[in-house]
């Protein structure tokens, strides 16, 4: 019993606890991050495409993405191959048993054809149909001549983007017309001036938009030749238009220099580009840019507003029950689920402040709401809300850490409260703030239920952010990389196909968290730095 | 009636806390120039007499007095003498040094920018005197722009005594200044306080009565919110008038 009591006194025993308690915290976040990583970083790399012959006398060519037990007959394995050809065949994967597979060959001239639409292609290509005559696979030119017209096609797309941009941003006071004519006819006023107005302006747009719609149609034309003729291993024959190809990749026979160049590329799609096919291709370039200045609008909302909150609350009021139950309210906001902030935005910042801003300034569109309906403004503004707390008191903390005597030496000299809190203690608690703001920062980035109701968007036409004045659109919808997560890997019309970008985006989450908090932390140790030594 | 050179002096003080009563009726002139030491057991109200000068107890919860604090022959609550105006005549220096967070340069000049000194020849006139009069110059000059937090606590506290000194005030009120310094650093610290009694008023409150008997010109004993007495500090520890300084002096109680 004393012998127990000793060795429990000693504490090894506890220490070897805290030990391991802190092993299971590292083991998760460490596991965290190796799936996530795993996951995404193994999607974008080439694998073989393999043709399997079946018991049938089929063949089916694909990427292997799994094997497992089969349900269906314990002792024998199956086999998940994607076979893409949506178009062909309505599915993207088929599970194979095992025992089916009579003969299994890695042919080194079946390509992979990434389409803009209905995902990817398996098969062989037989010819290029371009300027006119066909071109033979077998003809030594074949590739060159394919990259080539790719390559073309990418840039004729971009010119048809940014013309049918122009065209847009030319028709945009028609729009603005025919909105305010539409309101006006609901009210019941005069329109004839507004019509003749618009009339005027579509006259001025026709002949502005003249030649861009020319180029557009020439365009469209050129876009219109060229087709990629493949066989699929079933011996059916199917052509592509070039227009339709992101990549033609020969899988089977590339080297690893190549290999590597494809999974960058591909990565930089990824991160650089437009979404396709309802997220489940292409980029998560609007979402990157809409969490990130969602965040930035959230920071510049709630780190005046909490510090303020916090030097009154700890300067300037008075001890008592009154500040207590302020501290006990903000307490439990902080743990308040966050869609009732969700809700509390959409009925208060959405539909009353927007909705005012609507009645007060843009009256003359309504019913079609500008402010009252979900945007980043208000997204923002409730993510700051939600995340208040943790500023407030951190800030406090900070404060509270000031020492008297160094309060005290500044009154000494002759400062006023305001010049003290200023001059000196405001500085001294820097750190203590921007600790807040990097916790604010952190729990901001991370939430996705406040803004389903708030003005995310799973496709967003036009990012919050452009060329067109005044640069900054608070009223737009956006899209975040939360949401994208959600929608793709909930939402989406091919789950199983998506989900490795929804690892992905996981990650590219992450990353952009990570920065901008080490962003934040290397700020604050800046400052960390300047008070080092601090006395007292 | 207080003399009129008098630069500090209290007439029937009473002052305290809350249901506390420090201070319990204290008369006492300071003439200008020259140190002036409180001495006293803890809790016998020389800080409180002290902080009563620049008025820095109306900060602390539940401070109330009566009778009159007049400093350089003027009430120190004459309403038309404004709190911080007050201060910038009457310096102060705190037990532990307590340099802002910012660099020596910035430490120093805090009170004549608060004044609203403007003029960079000024202010850098300003900075290098009171430096050299808190001999601290030659350690600093070449590192003005540093932090003030990286300096040890001797240099610290005559950092201090500097940015009190720089509002160029009549009246320095010392409160303990060595009590978290080394001997070496003690020294200095008095042998500045020494130089600078020439020129201010120095009133000084310590524990610690070597000091009171190296730096002090006048000695003040205080006892239980009572002035016992008040002398020469050769007489006062030499030959004392009254039987309760006798023994603290001598070390009997204290």
């Amino acid at each position: 019993m004393s012998a127990l009591r000793r060795w429990l006194a000693e504490g090894t025993s506890q220490r070897w606890l805290a030990a391991a308690c802190l092993l299971i915290a590292l083991a998760m976040i460490a596991g965290l991050v190796l799936v996530v990583v795993r996951v995404a970083g193994g999607f974008f790399w080439p694998r073989p495409l393999v043709e399997l012959t079946l018991a049938n006398g089929t063949r089916v060519l694909g990427e292997v993405w799994d094997r497992e037990g089969d349900p269906a007959s314990p002792g024998n394995t199956r086999i998940r191959l994607k076979v893409g050809n949506r178009d062909l065949s309505g599915a993207d994967f088929r599970w194979i048993r095992q025992s089916e597979v009579t003969a299994r060959s890695v042919p080194a001239d079946a390509w992979l054809i990434e389409r803009r639409e209905n995902g990817n292609f398996y098969g062989f290509p037989l010819r290029l149909d371009a300027d006119g005559r066909p071109l033979s696979f077998a003809d030594p030119r074949f590739r060159a001549v394919l990259q080539q017209k790719i390559g073309e096609a990418h840039r004729l797309l971009d010119e048809e983007r940014t013309v049918r941009r122009r065209v847009d941003r030319q028709h945009a006071p028609v729009a603005k017309l025919m909105t305010l004519l539409a309101a006006a006819r609901r009210r019941l006023v005069d329109t004839r001036d507004l019509e003749a107005r618009l009339a005027a302006a579509q006259v001025r747009e026709a002949a502005e938009t003249a030649p861009a719609m020319e180029r557009l149609a020439a365009v469209r034309e050129a876009l219109a030749h060229g087709k990629l003729v493949m066989a699929t291993a079933q011996g059916g024959d199917r052509a592509i238009p070039v227009a339709a190809i992101v990549r033609a990749v020969p899988e089977n026979a590339l080297s690893r220099t190549q290999k590597l160049g494809l999974y960058l590329s591909r990565w930089w799609e990824f991160i650089g580009g437009q979404p396709r096919e309802s997220n489940t291709e292409g980029g998560v370039l609007p979402a990157i840019f809409g969490t990130a200045l969602m965040v930035l609008l959230m920071a510049v909302a709630v780190v005046p507003l909490g510090v303020v909150t916090a030097v009154y609350l700890n300067e300037y009021a008075r001890e008592g029950a009154l500040t207590n139950a302020v501290r006990l309210a903000l307490a439990n906001l902080a743990g308040v689920p966050s869609i009732v902030f969700g809700a509390f935005g959409l009925a208060f910042f959405v539909y009353t402040l927007g909705g005012g801003i609507d009645r007060l300034f843009f009256s003359n569109v309504l019913p079609t709401p500008t402010f009252g309906t979900g945007g980043i403004l208000w997204a923002s503004l409730t993510l700051a809300l939600l995340t208040l707390p943790v500023v407030v008191v951190a800030t406090e903390e900070g404060l509270q850490a000031v020492p008297q005597a160094v309060r005290d030496g500044a009154r000494a000299l002759g400062a006023t409260r305001w010049q003290t809190l200023r001059r000196v203690v405001l500085p001294y608690a820097a750190p203590g703030i921007l600790t807040g703001a990097i916790l604010a920062l952190a729990r901001g980035a991370g939430e996705v239920a406040p803004l389903m109701l708030t003005g995310v968007v799973k496709l967003a036409p036009a990012m919050p952010f452009d060329s067109v004045p005044p640069f900054l659109h608070l009223d737009r919808k956006f899209m975040h990389l939360g949401f994208y997560i959600y929608d793709v890997g909930f939402q989406s019309p091919n789950v199983e196909a998506a989900k490795p970008m929804v690892y992905a985006a996981v990650l590219v989450l992450l990353v952009l968290v990570v920065a901008l908090n080490l962003a934040a932390i290397a700020l604050r140790n800046r400052l960390r730095r300047k008070l080092r030594g601090a006395a007292v | 009636m207080s003399k009129r050179l008098a630069a500090l002096a209290t007439r029937e003080l009473v002052a305290g806390f809350g249901e506390t009563e420090v201070l319990k009726g204290i008369t006492l002139e300071v003439g200008e120039r020259g140190v002036t030491a409180l001495i006293g057991p803890s809790g016998c109200g020389k800080s409180t007499l002290l902080r009563c000068f620049n008025r820095m107890n109306d900060h602390l919860a539940g401070f109330y007095r009566r009778g009159d604090i007049m400093v350089a022959g003027r009430d120190a609550y004459d309403p038309s003498w404004p709190l911080e105006a007050l201060r910038f005549q009457v310096g102060m220096v705190f037990q532990k040094p307590n340099p802002f967070p910012l660099s020596i340069r910035e430490n120093v000049l805090f009170g004549p920018r608060l004044a609203g000194v403007k003029d960079p020849d000024t202010l850098e006139a300003i900075l290098t005197h009171s430096l050299q009069r808190a001999q601290l110059w030659d350690e600093v000059k070449d590192r003005l722009g540093g932090s003030a937090l990286d300096f040890s606590g001797g240099q610290q506290q005559r950092l201090c005594i500097a940015r009190a000194l720089a509002s160029s005030p009549d009246i320095l009120l010392l409160d303990e200044p060595a009590s978290a310094l080394d001997p070496i650093a003690t020294a200095r610290l008095e042998e500045t306080i020494r130089e600078l009694s020439s020129e201010v008023t120095v009133l000084l409150v310590t524990h610690n009565l070597q000091q009171a008997a190296r730096v002090a010109h006048r000695t003040a004993f205080l006892f239980l919110g009572r002035l016992v007495e008040e002398s020469e500090t050769t007489q006062l520890f030499a030959a004392p008038r009254e039987k309760l300084t006798e023994e603290y002096v001598t070390g009997r109680f204290g």
